[in-house]
């Protein structure tokens, strides 16, 4: 690490300057950056501290939804009631995060650009359909969340590019999410497989809308539109479960490792998918 | 590679340092400042041993750049007895013998307090749940969640009678 600098800008623009340098890394929380330059994994020249720039950590209402700033730690999101009660499936994705002192680091930038498959936060922002704000050396663009992840460690970021924000869209009334993941343990530990649920319901419980998202059961999260689709026109009945559970199952490209089989992996992520829906629809019936 | 001058407040005391740029919390606190009590397990903020109070959050502070607390507050270890008065979390530990070599201890009395100061009456689960990040290799866990909550039951009791 002879020539590694540490720089903390305090504009979008100047941290887009010091991005756009050859071997630098952008810096939130640093849970897994700095766990990465310690072991050798990451040999940045330069580190670029974000968290100094306004806006970048905190939360605020906006146009009916919310703004989240990228670098805001898991604890602030289940601090924040309003979030908590309108997205509890986000929240409770982010802070199934590492331990406590992690969350008071860890960011959603962080656990989105990181890149691993199995990001707990990941398939929630996507069943969600949020957005993220992200400045570069072009200036602000805007991209779905699921176009951000092109696999293992990789993002359709550019040089200098990094996300400013995250856009979670209006909520109806008789709306609401879940996430669920399978560890083999309660606590401190990394997905074998994670499903995350997104429904809205009419006045009579019919799913108008639905979304459903997997986590490490292929190189990126999965939006898996068929396992959505089968829910909308439903109450959740068997039926429409069953034919859920099978586009998910059919999405599945998982591998196999020391955290379960492929057909495990496959297996599982059915049933948290259908266990995700359940508690969603529960959830959104209670919503005003 | 030139070093960067920090200023933060430490255990409630104006500090300044120098580091390096890949120099971590933990490396200054204990290699500059000589605040030893913080121990390195893991580096990985894994195990928790370098647990600290950073702007009332807890955080590992070996996942911390010491040039990221410039005007932060930080609490650690050494600043939690009042002069020789012992923490009542100190002194539940001692009372239950929550610890045997004591390498854990540090920072579990950090992620204690923090839990203390923002939940005044944890259950055992969130106790245990919350205090996860923190390994101990000796005790088994039982005697560190009953020090921690008889601690708890002890200042609600204070509170009280205050």
């Amino acid at each position: 690490m002879a020539q590694l600098s540490y720089l903390s800008p305090s504009s979008v623009d100047d941290a887009v300057k010091a991005l756009s340098g050859a071997s630098a890394r952008a810096l939130s929380g640093g849970t897994d950056l700095l766990v990465q330059v310690r072991s050798g994994r990451a040999k940045p020249d330069h580190i670029v501290d974000l968290k100094r720039i306004p806006g970048l950590i905190g939360i605020r209402a906006e146009n009916g939804g919310f703004i989240i700033g990228s670098a805001t730690c898991g604890a602030m999101l289940s601090e924040h009631a309003t979030l908590s009660k309108i997205w509890p499936g986000i929240v409770e994705a982010a802070n199934l995060i590492g331990s406590t002192q992690i969350q008071g680091r860890a960011s959603l930038a962080g656990n989105l650009c990181n890149a691993s498959p199995a990001a707990d936060s990941v398939p929630a922002l996507i069943t969600a359909r949020t957005t993220c704000v992200i400045a570069g050396p072009a200036g602000t663009r805007e991209a779905a969340v699921e176009s951000i992840v092109t696999g293992p460690g990789k993002t359709s970021l550019a040089a200098g590019e990094f996300v400013v924000a995250f856009k979670l869209p209006p909520r109806g009334p008789k709306a609401s999410d879940a996430y669920l993941r399978m560890i083999p343990r309660t606590e401190m530990d990394i997905a074998v497989a994670g499903a995350a649920v997104s429904l809205a319901l009419d006045a009579d419980g019919v799913c108008t809308s639905a979304f459903v998202a997997l986590g490490a059961v292929a190189p990126t999260a999965l939006l898996v539109a068929d396992a959505g689709q089968a829910l909308i026109g439903s109450r959740l009945e068997a039926s429409a479960l069953t034919r859920m559970e099978e586009a998910v199952r059919a999405a599945c490209q998982p591998i196999s490792d020391k955290r379960g089989t492929a057909d495990y992996r496959t297996k599982i992520a059915a049933v948290l998918a259908h266990r995700a829906a359940v508690i969603a629809w529960n959830r959104a019936k209670e919503q005003a | 590679m030139s070093k960067q001058r920090t200023a933060a407040i430490v255990n409630g005391d104006p500090v300044e340092f120098l580091s390096d740029p890949g120099q971590t919390l933990l490396d200054v606190l204990r290699d500059e400042l000589h605040l030893t009590g913080s121990k390195e397990g893991c580096g990985s903020g894994d195990c928790g041993a370098c647990s600290v109070i950073m702007d009332g959050r807890l955080v590992c502070s070996c996942l911390v750049l010491a040039a990221e607390v410039e005007g932060c507050r930080v609490q650690t270890i050494e600043g939690l007895s009042t002069g020789s008065t012992l923490h009542p979390l100190q002194q539940k530990f001692l009372d239950h013998a929550a610890l045997q070599c004591g390498f854990c201890t540090p920072g579990i009395l950090m992620a204690s307090k923090a839990l203390l100061d923002a939940n005044p009456d944890p259950t055992e689960s969130e106790a245990r749940y919350w205090l996860a990040g923190n390994l101990c290799r000796c005790t088994g866990y039982d005697k560190i969640i009953k020090a921690v909550l008889d601690t708890a039951a002890e200042l609600r009791q204070d509170r009280k009678s205050a």
